[in-house]
């Protein structure tokens, strides 16, 4: 039914739009309940899971205790739910989307008999086509020749249709569970001290690593949990520079985090995640291997980034753009990788730059000629010598307010006092603007 | 007349002390320094400094190696100094702090200097330096002669282990190499001339 028509018929809906992520992500966590039932639980369809729950139902006083448990717990929980229970997987499915029950040892073709043939998860134009032939029921099917069948409807249906009576298996094959890395320690007395913690902690980032080695993949932002006894939580979170998984080390970058920790009547549980991971294949360390520096490094920069932040550690990388501004990045050093810098070529660049700085002009020649003598930062210049220019135009694919004067021509100015800087002037500036020079860097 | 090249022993920095550059040229000095010490360098500016070094005209091989940390106050960026000098994988330090140093935090980052190894380069305003400085170096750009001189005028002003020194140096930023200028001289008489 089409949502105009459903609002003609009942004006007061209230509709919402299926928001597909959330919903995988409940059944996601649904399934990882399920694992109370079986071992084996899979993802069935996007609204459904199945079961494999051979061997289990004893542990639960029988079938039919089983899926009563089943239903009173997903009740409390407010959701509605459907349930089979068969001997094949797709009579299952096919059941529990079809009023649900328990179907007995041996008593499958009957049980499934009374369904309609979509039930048996076959393509909607195979239905339509089965039911113009008037073969409306699982029953019809059944007794038909499996030859023709097949010849008219394609192999696919013979499949499902021996899946659903147990002649062809149908395996239930769980997705892997994505590791997780959290472990939790509980105390039996509280503790206080901050050497206990760090004692406790040790401890946890022993479990953790081994975990972590056993996934081949290293830490990059730990948390620490630390619960009182009056059920308040203190976190700490801390960030590595690259991934890693040696306890002393990520040990020593808590220590600040835990000195602070206010402990109150005392920390009776504690919980480490490491919730972002990468990737940390084993090393070959040799003679003639060196990590030595950049272990240094990165330990270093988790150390500064911890409490500076990780964006104030930060490493110059190339970029493509002649704006003076633009042409280099300031990227976190923790999460890039140095770059060479391309060959310079053409006019020289200054070592410093600063944002465009007012420069008082005296003197000069012709309008777009370097001033004779000027005043930068308080200070008075005289021109030695002027080399340029070089015009540099704004790039008209990005409105940079600080290049809305149009283009501009640099000059390298030495001066008689020593300094060597480079000037712009602005050709293009409107005319009653009484500013055309600025200042924006300085030479060796 | 082609100047000549200065051996390396000339205007090097002694390993693992903390070093002061005053001047307005001192900036400069810094990237020479930067050019002659092997491993990763580390730039620390506070985060409202206007400038930043411009990767297109650093000298070569500056540019990858470089590191800039920009601490929010003046106390972050003694601890992070301290640190840098205190860690064994760092060539050089080079730091601009906006207060003076006091005798304290200058024998804290020298201490620092010597467990890791390190050396550390402070560009200070005039006036500002420690006592603590194992040498002070006072740098300023001359006027060059002509287009492709770059003179700069490098005076040694405190040195703890050896003497003081004046160099009037070409360097064109480019290399880690300096040619010396060899300082003009006044004669008191006139010379006498052979008969």
């Amino acid at each position: 039914m089409a949502l105009a028509d459903a609002r003609a018929i009942c004006p007061g809906l209230i509709t919402r739009p299926a928001d597909l992520v959330r919903e995988a992500a409940a059944l996601a966590g649904l399934r990882r309940w399920a694992g109370r039932y079986s071992p084996m639980v899979a993802r069935d369809g996007a609204d459904g899971l199945i079961a494999d729950i051979t061997g289990v139902p004893h542990l639960f006083g029988g079938e039919a205790e089983l899926r009563a448990d089943l239903h009173a717990r997903l009740a409390r929980a407010g959701l509605t739910a459907e349930s089979a229970i068969a001997e094949t997987r797709s009579a299952a499915c096919a059941l529990a989307r079809h009023g649900g029950g328990i179907l007995p040892e041996g008593g499958l073709a009957e049980g499934i008999a009374s369904l309609p043939v979509g039930a048996l998860r076959i393509d909607r134009k195979v239905a339509e086509g089965l039911f113009r032939m008037g073969l409306k029921r699982v029953a019809d099917l059944i007794a038909l020749p499996r030859g023709p069948l097949a010849r008219r409807f394609g192999s696919d249906l013979v499949l499902r249709l021996d899946q659903a009576l147990g002649t062809q298996p149908e395996p239930v094959s769980p997705e892997a569970d994505l590791p997780y890395f959290g472990v939790r320690m509980t105390l039996p007395e509280p503790i206080g001290l901050t050497a206990d913690v760090m004692a406790g902690l040790d401890r946890l980032l022993g479990r953790l690593c081994a975990a972590l080695a056993r996934h081949q993949r290293g830490a990059r932002r730990l948390r620490l949990e630390l619960q009182r006894v009056d059920r308040e939580t203190a976190q700490i979170e801390i960030g590595l520079a690259r991934p890693m998984r040696d306890p002393d080390r990520i040990s020593a970058l808590f220590a600040k985090g835990v000195g602070e920790v206010e402990a109150g009547f005392g920390i009776e549980m504690m919980r480490l995640v490491a919730h972002v991971t990468e990737d940390l294949p084993p090393e070959q360390i040799g003679e003639n291997v060196v990590p030595c520096e950049t272990d240094a490094l990165a330990d270093l920069f988790s150390t500064l980034g911890n409490r500076l932040g990780f964006d104030r550690v930060l490493r110059l990388l190339p970029a493509q753009s002649n704006i003076p501004e633009r042409s280099f990045l300031l990227a976190p050093a923790a999460y890039s990788v140095a770059e060479t810098p391309p060959l310079h070529q053409g006019p020289a660049r200054p070592i410093m730059i600063f944002s465009p700085e007012p420069v008082r002009a005296r003197g000069g020649g012709r309008p777009g000629d370097p001033p004779s003598a000027f005043r930068w930062r308080n200070m008075s210049f005289t021109t030695l010598r002027a080399t340029g220019p070089e015009r540099i135009a704004p790039e008209w694919w990005f409105d940079d307010p600080a290049w809305r004067t149009g283009l501009r021509d640099y000059w390298r100015v030495e001066t008689r006092e020593g300094l060597r800087l480079w000037l712009f002037h602005t050709p293009q500036a409107a005319a009653w603007s009484a500013q055309h020079w600025f200042a924006q860097g300085e030479f060796p | 007349m082609v100047p000549e090249p200065v051996p390396m022993k000339l205007l090097a920095l002694a390993g693992a002390r903390v070093h002061e550059a005053e001047g307005s040229g001192r900036r400069s000095f810094a990237l020479l320094q930067a050019a002659r010490h092997d491993g990763p360098l580390i730039w620390a500016l506070p985060a409202h400094a206007p400038h930043l070094p411009m990767l297109r005209g650093l000298p070569e091989g500056v540019g990858q190696r470089l590191h800039v940390i920009r601490p929010s106050s003046e106390l972050d960026l003694l601890w992070a100094v301290e640190e840098c000098l205190r860690s064994p994988g760092v060539g050089l330090v080079i730091a601009e702090p906006e207060k003076p140093l006091s005798l304290i935090a200058g024998r804290r980052l020298q201490l620092a200097a010597e467990a890791g190894r390190t050396t550390g380069l402070m560009l200070i305003r005039e006036g500002q330096g420690s006592n603590a400085a194992e040498t002070r170096w006072h740098c300023a750009p001359l006027p060059g002669a002509d287009l492709d001189s770059t003179p700069h005028h490098w005076s040694l002003k405190k040195n703890k282990k050896g003497t003081e020194g004046d160099w009037i140096v070409n360097w064109n930023g480019e290399t880690a190499a300096v040619h010396l200028v060899s300082a003009a001289g006044e004669r008191d008489s006139v010379a006498e001339t052979s008969r």
